[in-house]
């Protein structure tokens, strides 16, 4: 027997599971959505994203070098914020564009702030906010390869008819991830079946949204106008892979429901009144600085109080 | 998860049947035992004999210390060699008793009962207390407390815990086939007299006992005998006859690995008591004592094997934490030292089960800095 034995505090035994499982999980689920998008803008968009991972990773390794930290790439989480920004990207767009928005997400949203786990609002959302701010021209063109410029969304507000079923599938012209509701919920099964994201941030925010466009709209609870809704813009790719993100939606339960209302409703007033005709992002991104205060008023109750003291 | 069950928790790999169907066989101590004063929750025990006294078996060779504390029995006839502190399992010193065994195992003699219903409520409770029972789980809180009610009249349920959630052990479920009979004796001992407390679950009106401290209980009453013996499982992968024994309480640690035969593989990490909540053993020449469940021989340490890294705030911590406190919140908050924080969010409602730990894909301590801190702040308030 040898002389010298491992110690530790319990437990002894660990799972299996792991940050870079999960962030791997995360990139499989995105992969029928960005193939999709391909398929659908041609190869350039291929470009568009590798330009923005390669970006990503880059900037995190520089980082890293500069601030003396261990090198966190193979953690995959700048993989995976890359890919969520080129997703978040318009199809024809100049690549430097998603090389600054990549750098801006891992260097002033996520490495300033301390790294995995410390960043306040999603990386690739505000690195996409600050993209369509610089760059609103470029950010909002979205003519590409056969489709014109006018999202199904910017029609419908005009009161234009548009194609229900092409919006489901996603041949519709809009950015290079977000348009096909297919290829995204087939990636939030997969998500939801291996039990890393569950159900409570994106139904909340679907639900809220459905009842809200469903009362301020223009059209009452009208099932093609909601589903259009539903499928048209940033919204399924916002509530699957955007607001599950771990590190800034709500750690209690409560407090996701709340955060799910949050964003359902934002999402609602930004879309019927405001000047754009999405505003996912936005939502998003403000609801993740609600984060903080939502999680102090609601911490769970420890077992076993509330009861009638007998 | 559609299934009808408690919120929180979690189900790693078991290990049972390693164990499960070995039968528990007597095993004798080799020449010395070793009984800290200190194996239960409360003051140590006070010594009774001293160097050079020659002791039976099941005679008292410490006292209580108060009333929330317990006796301590010698195991076995012979002589105590030396009062002085010896490393226990936590890996702390703690002052001992030490006892050289002549290997004769000459017993005092016990007064039997026939029947425990001609005993009052407090014939009861004192022979639990004079046996120098406490909770066998793991815990080790002196089970006449548990049974020394405020209010006699408010408890209308006894829990048998027999569910022994610690993966690899096998002791109670191997008491429940072979001596049922004590663990049904027992339970109607503790039901029809003894009953009633304040303590913790007291509120929600039951209590909650151990398998193995209920029979300690019937011995006690039935046998009269001290609480001398348990059932310790030595198991894990390194042992190729994964067994259950009933050892005498004071015996080394060393003397089970022996007993159990040559390894399958050096063991790398050697703990008593369970995978989730046991201790890891500096060394194996430490003393098994009441609380003593497992003795478990892994060849892999999963826990040097894993580096921590950043929390993702994944929120699985706050997902199996059967106390539905939020781990990540409190480990932040004791690795800051923030006291108040911690209370605030009810650090204390922590059992340490280390659930979060487990789950963590960041591979986080969090059940170790709470634990400290929940150390540190009880530490404070006993002074």
């Amino acid at each position: 027997m040898g002389d010298l034995l491992n110690v530790s505090s319990n437990p002894h035994i660990r799972s299996k599971v792991s940050t870079d499982k999960i962030m791997l999980c995360v990139i499989i689920a995105l992969i029928p959505a960005t193939v999709f998008g391909v398929i659908n803008f041609g190869v350039y968009s291929l470009l568009v994203i590798g330009a923005s991972i390669a970006s990503a990773v880059l900037t995190e390794i520089l980082c890293c070098i500069v601030m003396k930290r261990k090198i966190s790439v193979t953690d995959l989480s700048a993989v995976v914020t890359g890919l969520l920004l080129g997703l978040n990207m318009p199809p024809a767009v100049p690549l430097y564009i998603p090389i600054m928005g990549s750098a801006f997400a891992i260097f002033v949203v996520k490495m300033l702030f301390g790294g995995l786990g410390q960043n306040f609002m999603n990386p690739a959302l505000a690195a996409r906010c600050f993209l369509v701010i610089s760059f609103p021209a470029a950010m909002t063109n979205f003519a590409c390869d056969g489709y014109s410029g006018a999202t199904p969304l910017a029609l419908l507000r005009a009161g234009e008819e548009v194609n229900l079923m092409n919006m489901i599938t996603g041949r519709i012209p809009g950015t290079i991830g977000e348009t096909s509701m297919i290829a995204i919920l087939i990636g939030a099964v997969f998500l939801l079946l291996l039990g890393v994201i569950d159900l409570i941030v994106p139904m909340t925010y679907l639900v809220t949204f459905v009842i809200f466009i469903g009362i301020f709209g223009d059209y009452g609870f009208n099932s093609y106008y909601i589903f259009c809704h539903l499928a048209g813009g940033g919204i399924m790719l916002g509530a699957w892979f955007m607001a599950t993100d771990y590190v800034t939606r709500p750690i209690t339960k409560m407090g996701q429901y709340v955060y799910g209302i949050i964003l359902g409703l934002l999402t609602g007033i930004f879309r019927i009144f405001g000047a754009s005709v999405e505003g996912v992002s936005y939502s998003i991104i403000i609801a993740n600085l609600l984060v903080p205060l939502i999680e102090k008023f609601t911490y769970p109750k420890p077992f076993g109080r509330g009861g009638e003291r007998r | 998860m559609a299934k009808h069950s408690f919120r929180g928790g979690l189900h790693p790999y078991d290990g049972k049947e390693l164990s499960k169907d070995r039968p528990i066989i007597d095993i004798l101590p080799g020449k010395e035992l070793v009984f800290p004063l200190s194996q239960h929750i409360g003051a140590p025990a006070v010594p009774v004999v001293k160097k050079g006294d020659k002791v039976l078996r099941g005679q008292m060779i410490a006292d209580a210390g108060g009333f929330v504390s317990v006796p301590i029995y010698s195991t076995v006839s012979g002589s105590v060699t030396a009062i002085e502190k010896r490393r226990v399992v936590t890996g702390d010193m703690v002052e001992s008793i030490v006892i050289a065994n002549d290997s004769k195992y000459e017993e005092v003699k016990y007064q039997i009962t026939k029947d425990f219903s001609k005993l009052s409520k407090e014939d009861i409770r004192e022979k639990i207390r004079i046996a120098g029972i406490v909770g066998m789980g793991g815990a080790g809180f002196p089970t006449h407390v548990k049974l020394s009610p405020k209010e006699p009249d408010k408890i209308d349920y006894c829990i048998a815990n027999c569910a022994e959630c610690e993966p690899y052990l096998t002791s109670d479920y191997r008491r429940m086939i072979e001596e049922p009979q004590k663990l049904i004796d027992g339970l109607k001992i503790i039901l029809s007299r003894a009953i009633n407390c304040d303590m913790l679950p007291a509120d929600a009106g039951c209590i909650v006992n151990n398998v193995d401290t209920i029979v300690a209980v019937y011995n006690a009453v039935m046998e009269g005998k001290p609480l001398m013996e348990r059932i310790v499982t030595v198991t894990g992968d390194c042992v190729r006859k994964p067994q259950n024994y009933r050892v005498h309480i004071g015996m080394m640690y060393s003397e089970l690995i022996n007993e159990v035969g040559a390894l399958r593989y050096d063991p790398v990490k050697i703990v008593s008591g369970g995978p989730m909540m046991g201790f890891g053993l500096i060394d194996t020449n430490v003393p098994t004592t009441k609380t003593a469940s497992a003795l478990l021989c892994m060849s892999r340490d999963e826990v040097s094997e894993v580096k921590p890294s950043a929390c993702i705030n994944c929120g699985m911590c706050a997902q199996v934490c059967p106390g539905r406190v939020v781990p990540k919140i409190l480990s932040d908050m004791a690795e800051h030292g923030d006291e108040e924080g911690f209370l605030a969010k009810n650090g204390m409602e922590c059992c340490e089960c280390g659930c979060c730990s487990y789950i963590c894909p960041a591979k986080r301590n969090l059940t170790q800095s709470i634990k400290s801190m929940r150390k540190t702040i009880l530490a404070k308030r006993k002074r």
